[in-house]
């Protein structure tokens, strides 16, 4: 095993997923000779050349498309989208084409894509350049959504996600890729996932927190802080949107009778409202406690570094909703001893 | 066209360079061009070497800041001086801007405060200023959409009949080289040659869109795809602000008076960084750099206007001096400019009242009291 972080690990991937397959190329904006706006896609072009790494016009519309036509003709495209931000200038074509080419034609061409792509808040980029809008495509049957927390799973469902045979979104995040995990030595030792699973990173028994991407990574943090203090946090890392894992989330909850869904997109209609239906339908005689959401707060994202801090959900705000909600639960804790 | 006339096609041994239109060589020596007569006295062309060296310093000022720690970004016009400045002051009081994020130069041609660029990179403001007063348009970042924006102002424009009046203004969008590959960009020049909209579009062609050089968004000068679209596409020297301005006057007065859109691409170089989280020795040569130096859209002003006698060592020093004693204030009332409230994210989502917002800040508020009441 080795530590490396997020970015290594995509990084890594992408190289033994393009030596594995030759069908598999690189499209985007800035990816090759600038090795991609957050060098995930280092040293490829020198390895690969221009035939399987290409540096495209500033377009996303265009080179989403072009993937997508590419695709269709059996290669692998993995595009990469500076942030998800600018995915929007491709919504068209990824939701109208990438999620419908397979269905609309009678399963007759398939549409193998992945769209790289991070979102994240907190890096002072204003507002057009901030947002987390993976529940657009979340929404969209035709596509696959995923969203990992960590190295390892970056690595092992970045494999998945260039082996799957429908486009699957993959969504990053700014503020994971300097962070660190475990990874086998040889890459190819890295089994790849299955996309629609969730994980219980960390068993436990007083409640659940549910995140996702950089949630799923606060809510651990929550939840050593909640250990400290003698209560026993369960977290589910979503990993995946779409599909989404219901039976894993409700279960725990079962055990748990009470959660809190930690997201870092906006709260009105946001993946957090899904989580919460979930659990309402599938745990609702269990539940002890209406279930909490965390998220933005419901504005453009600031630029100013005080007030982008205070809009976007936090250890802080998680751990507020984590008491008031086991509070709601009317249970007598065992005070740390 | 053809293809021997393209760009990099295959066997091509490159073309010659397209034309220029250049009014001011960088030897700083006058020259004229049929189509473009310059008439400008002593006086307007000090004003117009004040105004290039002063959005340089304050250019330089905010850089400076930025490694400071005290901006969060800056994207710098250094070597775009004289595009902006000669299109700027082209400008007429009834035309209305479009900007990209890197037209300080415009913005201080259209009387904005520099200090509202500042709050605006150092977060604090976002903007700050009434595009309407000024003319000028708050800065855009998701890359050509303004283009549009533009266009519809144009036509807006032209539905209030006022094409041909002395009340006429046009639209101006600013937009780079990288841009142009949009589709929201080229869907503008559709629109603005189908509609005959008042609109100049001025492209300050620098070379490069952060790392990806011009060949990457095209295999012909970028003015000739003006002809695709239906409207005049001219080249102009981008360093070279006499030719700037009379390039752009001339666009500006045929949108003012009905005769629709220009296409104007300002051949230019980007002589720092994209912005100041870049560094371009990763992927362009110095060599690159240095050939545009011999091009720097000051030193041929100054050129001729000491060529010319226009100036004396006087004046340069005084320019430098108000230039410096300028920076230094800008600097000052820039640390100085107040922290912004938590409460203000709620305050402008909304135009109307909103009752999510309200009930936001009323929770938002209590939850920052509690801290207060936590550490009593
Ligand atoms: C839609 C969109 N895609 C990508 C980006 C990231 N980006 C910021 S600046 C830039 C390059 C723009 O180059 P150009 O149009 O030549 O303008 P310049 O920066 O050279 O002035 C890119 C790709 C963006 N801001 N918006
Ligand atoms: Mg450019």
């Amino acid at each position: 095993m080795a530590t490396v972080t997020y970015r290594q690990a995509l990084r890594d991937t992408l190289r033994a997923e393009m030596l594995r397959d030759e069908n598999v190329l690189l499209m985007g904006e800035e990816i090759g000779l600038f090795e991609g706006s957050y060098k995930i896609t280092e040293g490829l072009l020198k390895e690969f050349g221009p035939r399987r790494v290409r540096d495209t016009p500033i377009a996303e519309e265009g080179f989403v498309g072009a993937a997508i036509g590419a695709a269709m003709l059996g290669l692998r495209p993995v595009v990469e989208i500076m942030t998800i931000n600018f995915s929007l200038l491709a919504l068209d074509q990824i939701v109208n084409h990438a999620a419908k080419i397979y269905g609309m034609f009678g399963g007759q061409a398939s549409v193998p894509l992945v769209i790289r792509t991070p979102g994240g808040g907190g890096q002072q980029l204003g507002a057009t350049h901030s947002q987390n809008v993976e529940l657009f495509y979340a929404f969209i049957p035709g596509l696959k959504v995923v969203a990992p927390s960590t190295p390892a799973e970056a690595s092992a469902m970045l494999k998945a996600a260039i082996r799957d045979d429908d486009p699957v979104l993959f969504l990053e995040n700014l503020a994971l890729y300097n962070t660190k995990g475990e990874l086998p030595d040889a890459i190819d030792a890295v089994e790849p996932a299955e996309i629609g699973r969730a994980a219980v990173t960390r068993p436990g028994t007083d409640i659940t927190i549910i995140g996702y991407s950089r949630m799923a990574r606060v809510a651990a943090e929550v939840a050593d802080t909640l250990a400290a203090e003698g209560i026993s946090a369960e977290v589910v890392d979503l990993r995946s949107l779409r599909p989404l894992d219901r039976e894993t989330i409700v279960a725990s909850v079962r055990r748990t009778g009470c959660a809190v869904v930690a997201e870092d997109d906006w709260l009105t209609y946001g993946i957090g409202a899904e989580i919460a239906a979930t659990v309402q339908e599938g745990a609702f005689d269990w539940l002890d406690a209406p279930v909490r959401r965390v998220a933005m707060a419901e504005v453009p994202l600031p630029y100013a570094k005080s007030l982008e801090t205070a809009a976007l959900p936090s250890a802080g705000s998680l751990l507020t909703a984590v008491r008031a909600t086991l509070a709601a639960t009317g249970r007598a804790l065992e005070p740390a001893s | 066209m053809t293809i021997d006339s393209v760009r990099g096609a295959p066997g091509d041994p490159g073309p010659a360079e397209p034309e220029l239109v250049q009014l001011l060589t960088p030897e700083g020596q006058r020259v004229e061009h049929p189509d473009y007569p310059l008439e400008l006295g002593a006086d307007e062309v000090r004003a117009l070497y004040r105004d290039l060296v002063t959005v340089r310093r304050i250019d330089l000022e905010a850089v400076a800041l930025t490694r400071q720690g005290e901006l969060g970004i800056w994207a710098s016009l250094l070597g775009q001086e004289a595009a902006q400045i000669g299109s700027g002051r082209a400008l007429g009081e009834h035309d209305m801007v479009f900007p990209t994020y890197r037209e300080h130069g415009v913005a201080w041609c259209r009387d904005v405060d520099p200090l509202n660029l500042l709050g605006l990179f150092r977060g604090v403001n976002h903007g700050g200023w009434d595009p309407a007063k000024y003319g000028f348009h708050l800065y855009t970042i998701v890359i050509g959409s303004q283009t549009l924006h533009a266009t519809g102002y144009a036509m807006g424009i032209q539905r209030d009949g006022v094409l041909g009046t002395p009340s006429a203004g046009a639209t101006i969008a600013y937009f780079g080289d990288g841009a142009t590959s949009q589709g929201d960009v080229n869907e503008s020049f559709v629109f603005a040659s189908v509609f005959n909209a008042p609109i100049v579009f001025f492209c300050q062609n620098n070379q490069w869109a952060i790392s990806e050089p011009l060949e990457k968004q095209t295999r012909i000068p970028l003015y000739r795809r003006a002809q695709g679209y239906g409207f005049p596409g001219v080249r102009v020297d981008g360093n070279d602000v006499f030719a700037c301005l009379a390039v752009t006057r001339k666009a500006l007065e045929a949108a003012r008076t009905g005769q629709g859109p220009t296409f104007i691409e300002a051949y230019t170089y980007r002589m720092g960084a994209h912005t100041t989280t870049d560094d371009p020795t990763r992927y362009r040569l110095k060599a690159e750099e240095e050939a545009w130096k011999l091009k720097d859209p000051i030193e041929r002003v100054k050129a001729y206007l000491v060529r010319g006698d226009l100036a004396d060592s006087a004046f340069f020093e005084e320019v430098e001096a108000d230039a410096k004693a300028m920076a230094r204030e800008l600097r000052a009332a820039c640390l100085a400019l107040p922290d912004p409230e938590p409460l203000s994210i709620f305050e402008n989502v909304y135009a109307e009242p909103h009752p999510l917002m309200t009930e936001e800040q009323e929770q938002f508020a209590a939850y920052l009291a509690s801290f207060e009441e936590a550490s009593r």
